[in-house]
């Protein structure tokens, strides 16, 4: 039987450009973490906590001889951006509350950016199926990095870590210049609409503002206020 | 045993804020008004993550090997090459700079 990608759900192929660069960035944390937190801890944590901003912002704490509540408290404040994105996948959810709860948990950081259709709208159905590539990548490198990947070194050495900023421009530009890259052709021309160009540039500068004072996450989360300029209509 | 709390600590809270919205205001249209910011939450939450994941170090602000390889994808991008092969070029741009150093 051939295999014919193109049936594959949406939100699984493109996440498969997603497998190297965050297997790289498992290794990293398992090498880091392994002999922090023992073995089996390391991984487990990438089992059941599936967040790499928040291991990496809790074990920074923890390598600088904070305590555990301190760096639970970092891990988490890293992932209150899940808020906002959880309020902005929110209308395009169906069915019951519990099943909402069940999808609502598979959301990250590249499945938001995936299953994003623009105008507010979401593919729920994308960014549940994008969860695959990122969870076993994530759990598999972590493992790598505990078993001691010192052959391969530093997994940054390689260059993966940019593939995260271009994977999620490479969703970004279509949506800030329709125009000239998204090459809907049957639409007649719209006039360009400049808020999300707007909103972009004004996220980068509190992001890049934020950065240096608050703790890796919060500058994220801040970020999503520039949205707020679509109160005015 | 602290650290198997710190990590159910972590787990149960990421899950929360993940489900906050789902579960409250799930399944709903709300206001147009609020229905703009939405739409808008996608580009400011997606250009935040590129800039903290290009030019952050922990808690430094960093020009490297990361800005020029974003900036090749970029180039790429916007003369319609495909993403794949963007990614490919930031990936051989960023890991030269890192060799040349």
């Amino acid at each position: 039987m051939r295999w014919k990608p193109r049936t594959w759900p949406g939100g699984l192929r493109a996440s498969i450009p997603l497998a190297l660069p965050i297997a790289a960035v498992g290794v990293s944390f398992g090498l880091l973490a392994g002999p922090l937190l023992g073995a089996i801890p390391s991984i487990a944590m990438s089992a059941v906590v599936w967040s790499g901003t928040a291991q990496f912002a809790a074990l920074a704490i923890l390598a600088s001889g904070g305590g555990t509540a301190l760096a639970g408290g970092a891990g988490l404040l890293a992932n209150t951006r899940f808020l906002p994105m959880g309020f902005a996948i929110a209308p395009s959810m169906r069915g019951g509350p519990l099943r909402r709860l069940l999808t609502g948990a598979l959301l990250a950081d590249a499945s938001f950016v995936i299953g994003h259709r623009g105008g507010g709208q979401f593919d729920i159905r994308a960014i549940a199926w994008a969860t695959p590539v990122q969870y076993v990548t994530w759990v598999a490198g972590t493992i790598v990095g505990v078993a001691g990947a010192t052959a391969i070194g530093d997994p940054s050495r390689w260059g993966l870590d940019v593939l995260f900023p271009v994977f999620y421009l490479s969703l970004l530009l279509p949506e800030l210049f329709p125009e000239r890259l998204q090459g809907n052709r049957s639409v007649p021309s719209a006039p360009q609409d400049f808020r999300p160009i707007i909103v972009a540039i004004l996220a980068a500068a509190i992001t890049l503002a934020l950065a240096p004072i608050a703790p890796p996450g919060v500058p994220v989360l801040v970020a999503a206020a520039a949205a707020l300029i679509g109160l005015r209509a | 045993m602290k650290t198997w709390l710190l990590i159910l600590v972590l787990a149960v809270g990421t899950v929360l804020m993940k489900t906050l919205g789902p579960v409250l205001a799930g399944g709903r249209q709300p206001p147009a008004q609020l229905t703009r910011v939405i739409a808008l939450m996608a580009p400011a939450l997606i250009s935040a993550l590129i800039v903290a994941s290009t030019f952050t170090q922990g808690q430094r602000l960093v020009i490297d090997a990361r800005a020029a390889g974003l900036a090749a994808g970029a180039i790429a991008l916007w003369f319609r090459v495909p993403a794949v092969l963007a990614m490919l070029i930031a990936v051989i741009v960023c890991a030269l700079l890192r060799w040349a150093a």
